[in-house]
């Protein structure tokens, strides 16, 4: 077999609009509108929001070919500004949300600008040893809570008039925003803009001849990506009513690779597959404890060697459909 | 006993002695991280619980087959050696054709399995290992005391550091790591196996992680993430070192490892970020690294 043919990190679909696509996401939305009935609203929440996580992810690593080791960053500190606008300066769950983005943005505009200065291995390390900062920053900072983190985070009203605290309020909000991200981050990767990214990814000295400046290319998808990390964190911290140092440690950073990799890295639905079946593994594997680890390490290196289009990405690949 | 800058000699010198015998343990694991990275291709995350598992065979040998220190200083680096060349063989040697990211990730996939592993049959509360009679006790120099340990510590590093130096620049066999770094398919022409050097390239590394390992045992507790905590801070040693070098490597390791602990004297807040900040400033300056090419 040749190696390269199974590397979803170099291969590159056409990018017309497929009725699979279609069809796909109509089904993933009428999923999300039916399952409350059938499961945990408050596990679909999360679902929800690392699938969003996961898909901004893939945005650097599945187009443009970036692996962020770090993005642990943007989610965690967005997911504690957002708590901590909502709890100690009393905003509403929106501007909450916008508050906690803002930072992510902020964050990924300072980290990114730094990281794209190298490439391939250095830039998983940098990003990696970024977030590794601003976690021992997040142990010391007042504003975190140290080891407790922000508790009791209130859900507030929306715009001031909805209760959050209905849980079927709450789905709606999530499921919108959700949908939101997805849409958005599928505009992005078909736009011009995606095309000249997908460009970087294959070949980016030739881009550069072409007279892309594709530092700046970078740094833009870098940014897009670390702020709609930040939604999901965000909107995570007013779901859980929790921020947490689990959110901005490394092994958060991991999980998220994890959950693309195993969906399918630069599949568009894969991240979502692959944050549901990984938050899923935990919550029914709780009981072994530690073995969790062990498992996500074998599912790491299942994936690498003998799966690397992930779930989705195989199945794409076997109908020949695009997903 | 004087004082530096407001600062009692004594704490001064303890603490650069502390950031030397950190500084050792950042230059052999960069070391074994651009060794492997030069003939692999291959950023290995699993480096760090390799490191633990060089602490966790010293104390194993020592509990079950009563072997000390000595002779765990020996046989650990080559048990935890031949373990990386197994695992070179099953998993690492189908991705070399493969984008580098991969590697990346299968090694870090390694590093959850080894970690959670050793904290189902551990917990992570930390382990003591004793140290051996002929280390304990220390000098006294005047201006500070010197635990015999530590200085055992900094001078058996700097030794194997330029050890490694000395045979791939110096030697016939390290002539033929860096002939096979630069083009394999040319090396393996002139009837040189490079597969197996490429294997016991990867068992070398490995082992050198492990002997860090070892001699952290008796200084810190033997706990399953002790080495999770390190690799990290040896990423940003090897952004900034770059890893073209292998003299650079050395000197980068030691060196941050003694501004560490300065940092921890001046400005203590900052001792865990300091390196961190380091690179994000050698990145502004000198985006290659001090001593990298650029790539």
């Amino acid at each position: 077999m040749d190696p390269a043919a199974a590397d979803p990190l170099h291969s590159s679909p056409s990018t017309t609009r497929t009725p699979s696509e279609i069809i796909a996401f109509a089904v993933m939305v009428a999923a999300l509108v039916v399952a409350p009935f059938f499961t945990y609203p408050l596990f679909l929440m999360q679902v929800m929001c690392f699938a969003l996580f996961a898909c901004a992810f893939n945005l650097l690593i599945g187009y443009v070919g970036l692996l962020s080791f770090g993005h642990a960053l943007y989610f965690g500190w967005a997911s504690y500004l957002s708590a901590y606008a909502a709890k100690a300066w009393g905003f509403t769950p929106e501007l909450a949300i916008l508050t906690g983005t803002a930072t992510a943005a902020l964050c990924g505009l300072i980290a990114g600008s730094l990281a794209i200065r190298r490439q391939g291995i250095y830039f998983a390390m940098i990003t990696l040893a970024l977030a590794q900062m601003m976690y021992f920053f997040a142990l010391r900072a007042k504003l975190t809570g140290g080891e407790d983190g922000i508790q009791a985070v209130p859900r507030g009203h929306l715009f001031g008039l909805i209760d959050l605290r209905n849980e079927t309020a709450m789905y709606v909000l999530v499921l919108v925003i959700f949908l939101a991200g997805f849409l958005f981050i599928y505009r992005v990767v078909h736009s011009p803009f995606g095309e000249v990214l997908k460009a970087i990814r294959e070949n980016e000295p030739r881009a550069i001849s072409l007279g892309y400046k594709t530092e700046r290319y970078k740094l833009a998808a870098f940014v897009l990506s670390a702020t709609l990390a930040g939604v999901a964190g965000s909107t995570k911290a007013i779901v859980l009513q929790l921020a947490s140092l689990t959110d901005v440690n490394w092994p958060m950073s991991g999980e998220v690779v994890l959950m693309t990799l195993v969906g399918g890295l630069g599949t568009i639905f894969g991240p979502i597959v692959g944050s549901f079946i990984i938050l899923l593994m935990q919550y029914k594997l709780s009981i072994v404890g530690e073995w969790v680890l062990v498992i996500q390490g074998i599912i790491f290196v299942a994936c690498v060697l003998l799966f690397r289009r992930g779930i989705v990405g195989e199945i794409a690949s076997r109908l020949r459909i695009r997903l | 006993m004087f004082e530096i800058f407001g600062i009692p000699s004594t704490a001064l010198f303890g603490q650069l002695l502390i950031g030397l015998i950190n500084g050792s343990f950042y230059a052999l694991l960069s070391l074994g991280l651009a060794v492997i990275f030069g003939m692999l291709n291959i950023i290995n995350f699993s480096h760090g619980a390799q490191y633990m598992m060089g602490a966790f065979a010293a104390y194993l040998l020592l509990q079950y087959s009563g072997l000390g220190y000595w002779p765990a200083l020996v046989v650990a680096p080559i048990l935890v050696g031949i373990t990386g060349m197994i695992i070179e063989r099953l998993f690492l040697r189908w991705l070399y054709k493969l984008d580098h990211l991969y590697g990346l990730l299968l090694t870090f996939g390694l590093a959850l399995i080894i970690e959670g592993v050793a904290r189902n049959y551990y917990g992570s509360a930390g382990l003591p290992y004793v140290l051996p009679e002929s280390l304990r006790g220390g000098q006294n120099l005047g201006f500070m005391f010197l635990p015999n340990y530590r200085a055992w510590v900094i001078v058996a590093s700097l030794t194997i550091c330029f050890g490694t130096w000395f045979v791939i620049e110096r030697t016939r066999l390290g002539a033929y790591l860096r002939a096979a770094t630069e083009n394999p398919a040319l090396v393996r022409a002139f009837g040189i196996n490079v597969p197996r050097m490429i294997t016991l390239t990867y068992g070398f590394g490995v082992a050198l992680a492990a002997f860090a390992g070892v001699m952290a045992a008796p200084i810190y507790n033997v706990s399953p993430q002790m080495g999770s905590d390190l690799i990290i801070v040896v990423f940003a040693v090897v952004v900034i070192g770059g890893m073209g070098s292998i003299l650079g490597a050395i000197v980068t390791g030691f060196g941050l490892g003694v501004i560490e602990g300065l940092t921890k004297v001046f400005f203590p807040e900052a001792s865990n970020t300091v390196i961190f900040v380091i690179m994000a400033i050698v990145l502004l300056v000198r985006p290659a690294g001090l001593f990298g090419r650029r790539g």
